[in-house]
């Protein structure tokens, strides 16, 4: 049951951080999740008039804010090219528009949620994170660790040519899926990034090559089940570690077949 | 703490705990077309527009509402008339509990699309679950008000 005595709107990041550091103090960000969970929260952060609701767009980057939902980063039109409708299908099936219009880029990522695709998507793309203390870092580095006190501000995402694709295997549309995989070429580099593990999205690079002499029928086989065998997975209630460990290798393959235009 | 926000096109000023969410304090300024359904943010029941977007009320603190303007359904009555006949005309608003949410939902779809295909029309209701219909009535109707309106 949510018990929240204070409901704070700062005016600044700064005051924003300093309410953070009291440990009964929260950051709001969708309230999708934050809701269900137990517990008193002393202060309520609300980052709403902080102006982090936008997604900025620059020929080197993607700024989007914490505050950004689901929803914009479905719609947008340059997200949408950039990403080759990639990002737009990480999100679609996140349960619906009107959740979509709620939950934030920000809640998602601080949440580290193995479920998550917004997590898993980011992942295979250059993303770094804007923390208020602690500065940028890579999405990768900031994905390993555990939440602290520090506010994040922004994601960015730099525009570095590359190709995109994101498959997901649910059981029914709108619920959390079974496994989410990414596949991503930047710089000629391919990088897997597998969510809903069920633990949180890790990135699996093509550190033997196994694209790099083009996209075939062999390459992908072996490329996909390479990234199976790296991927640690766990069963739940949604499926067995080996159907995850299967759905891999399977939505791997097809990933690197669009990836070469083969699919 | 207080709030002011515009509902239903009309100003209110209130008084409202911190904890308090959208859904039941608009239900307690007589907006009973608000239905708590699985009140963890997935069934759509308590979708409301909150500056024109479909929102679920359920998940989202009355206070968050401060400087919006929200409606409900029953602000919206004019609008839902158009269509909510051929709803009913296909049987599917069985049990009747899931379809303010419904309508809601399809008066924000209709805003923002016009002319949906199908697939788009199942898309952007994915988020409204009935137990009672299995969504071919609604998709039905909706369609058949689409293609009235084409003459």
């Amino acid at each position: 049951m949510l018990n929240i005595h204070n409901y704070v709107r700062p005016q600044t990041l700064e005051e924003a951080y300093a309410l953070n550091q009291s440990r009964r103090s929260r950051i709001l960000g969708g309230m999708l999740w934050l809701r269900l969970g137990r517990g008193t929260i002393q202060t309520a952060i609300d980052l709403c008039d902080l102006g982090l609701d936008t997604i900025e767009e620059t020929p080197e980057e993607f700024s989007i804010g914490a505050m950004v939902t689901l929803r914009q980063l479905e719609q947008h039109p340059g997200l949408h090219t950039y990403t080759q409708g990639a990002m737009a299908a990480a999100v679609k099936d996140i349960v619906g528009v009107q959740f979509r219009n709620l939950a934030t880029v920000g809640g998602s990522l601080w949440g580290r949620f193995g479920f998550s695709d917004v997590l898993t998507v980011f992942q295979s793309m250059d993303t770094v994170v804007e923390l208020y203390k602690g500065g940028q870092m890579p999405l990768e580095e900031f994905a390993r660790r555990k939440p602290d006190t520090d506010i994040l501000v922004r994601v960015l995402v730099k525009k570095t040519p590359g190709k995109f694709v994101y498959r997901t295997m649910r059981n029914q549309r709108t619920d959390f899926p079974v496994i989410a995989c990414a596949l991503s070429c930047i710089g000629g580099e391919y990088r897997a990034s597998v969510g809903a593990r069920p633990g949180r999205a890790m990135v699996i690079r093509d550190a033997e090559h196994l694209l790099s002499g083009g996209i075939t029928e062999d390459s992908t086989r072996a490329f996909a089940r390479y990234v199976a065998e790296q991927t640690p997975t766990e069963g739940n209630l949604r499926g067995s570690a080996q159907y995850r460990t299967h759905l891999i290798e399977v939505l791997t393959r097809r990933n690197a077949l669009e990836l070469g235009g083969m699919a | 703490m207080d709030i002011k926000l515009t509902l239903n096109g009309k100003p209110l000023s209130a008084s409202v705990a911190p904890d308090c969410v959208l859904l039941d304090f608009l239900r307690e300024h007589g907006c009973y077309s608000v239905k708590r359904g699985c009140d963890t943010s997935n069934c759509g029941l308590c979708t409301v527009l909150m500056d024109g977007r479909p929102v679920l009320s359920c998940s989202v603190l009355a206070v968050r509402a401060d400087g919006h303007s929200v409606q409900t359904l029953e602000g919206l009555q004019e609008e839902a008339k158009d269509f909510v006949g051929f709803i009913a005309d296909q049987g599917s608003d069985q049990c009747g509990f899931c379809n303010p949410g419904f309508v809601m939902n399809t008066i924000a779809l209709l805003r923002e699309n016009p002319d949906p295909t199908d697939d788009e029309i199942r898309a952007y209701l994915a988020g409204n679950l009935c137990r009672c219909s299995g969504y071919d009535g609604q998709l039905r109707g909706i369609r058949n008000y689409l293609n009235s309106r084409r003459g």
